[in-house]
């Protein structure tokens, strides 16, 4: 799980042009939007493709965002579920 | 009442120049994004969201954010009354190239959202009223040069109604080429404010942009 998370950060840093943030300065925990990472609405869609891309995985339903994206570590625990980690 | 240029910021071959006067200059040889972000570090200004956006956008913030730097514009006028008024020759075609590219390929098809929202030009009025909470009129015009007549007579005919001061001018990025002009014009009651202030004219604007003497 911990080098998922690790492999996720970097991803999202790379995906979200997060250039000012180090993946150590990312608590794996902290809410990604609103406070914590302080992402945005087209920022959610960037995730979206992120999982598609990297993980061949869907998200058919926008209403398990807000489960699925919580923070890093729902992400990672979602991939996992999802047998694609 | 009188309508006068207050600043003016001019970007172009790796180099600025604010009110005429070259301050920033970076290696002809560096790149567009190199020199955003040369240019951004060196500000040293904190605006996380500057590194989403695409190169259309990073040059209208950084080339207002060196016209408006020690002005007190943002403060002088009500940010409901301030209008920003933008122009330039290729829209957004530098970024529609690239989402062209993410879509080209139908076996490996992921449009980035970010890149996106940034397939047109006035979207650059958007960020800098975000930046500076301006919420007053908005335009973008696409000429095919810069047109200071153009800026001009649609800032003139803003001012007859309820605009009192605009950010106006020319951001433009075509295949690693770019040019961004600035200029922060606004109506005074007390002329005596600033003598070196400029009279907005269309012939003003035009000795303006072509004052500085670039070094390289």
């Amino acid at each position: 799980m911990d080098a998922l998370i690790e492999k996720l950060k970097g991803q999202i840093i790379e995906q979200l042009n997060l250039v000012e943030l180090k993946p150590e300065e990312i608590n794996p925990d902290s809410p990604l939007f609103g406070e914590g990472l302080g992402l945005d609405s087209i920022d959610a869609l960037e995730l979206i493709v992120l999982l598609e891309k990297h993980y061949g995985i869907k998200i058919e339903d926008p209403k398990d965002g807000k489960t699925i994206f919580q923070s890093i570590r729902t992400m990672a625990e979602y991939i996992k579920a999802q047998g694609k980690s | 009442m009188k309508k006068h240029i207050i600043s003016y910021a001019h970007i172009k071959q790796n180099q600025v120049s604010v009110n005429g006067t070259i301050m920033f200059s970076a290696a002809p040889s560096t790149t567009l994004p190199e020199f955003l972000t040369e240019l951004y570090k060196s500000m040293g200004i904190s605006y996380p969201k500057f590194h989403k956006m695409d190169a259309l956008c990073k040059l209208g913030i950084l080339c207002t954010e060196f016209a408006l730097k020690d002005t007190t514009f943002l403060a002088d006028n009500p940010l409901n009354k301030i209008a920003v008024v933008l122009s330039n020759a290729s829209s957004s075609l530098e970024t529609d190239r690239r989402h062209q590219q993410a879509i080209d390929d139908k076996s490996n098809y992921f449009p980035s959202p970010t890149v996106f929202v940034y397939t047109l030009p006035n979207i650059i009025i958007g960020e800098i009223a975000i930046k500076y909470k301006i919420t007053g009129e908005n335009a973008f015009f696409v000429s095919e040069k810069f047109d200071a007549g153009l800026l001009v007579s649609y800032t003139e005919a803003l001012f007859s109604e309820q605009t009192q001061a605009a950010v106006c001018g020319w951001i433009e990025v075509d295949n690693g080429a770019y040019e961004a002009f600035i200029f922060l014009t606004e109506i005074q009651e007390n002329t005596n404010k600033n003598t070196n202030f400029k009279p907005l004219n269309q012939l003003t604007v035009i000795e303006l942009y072509n004052q500085t003497i670039w070094t390289h």
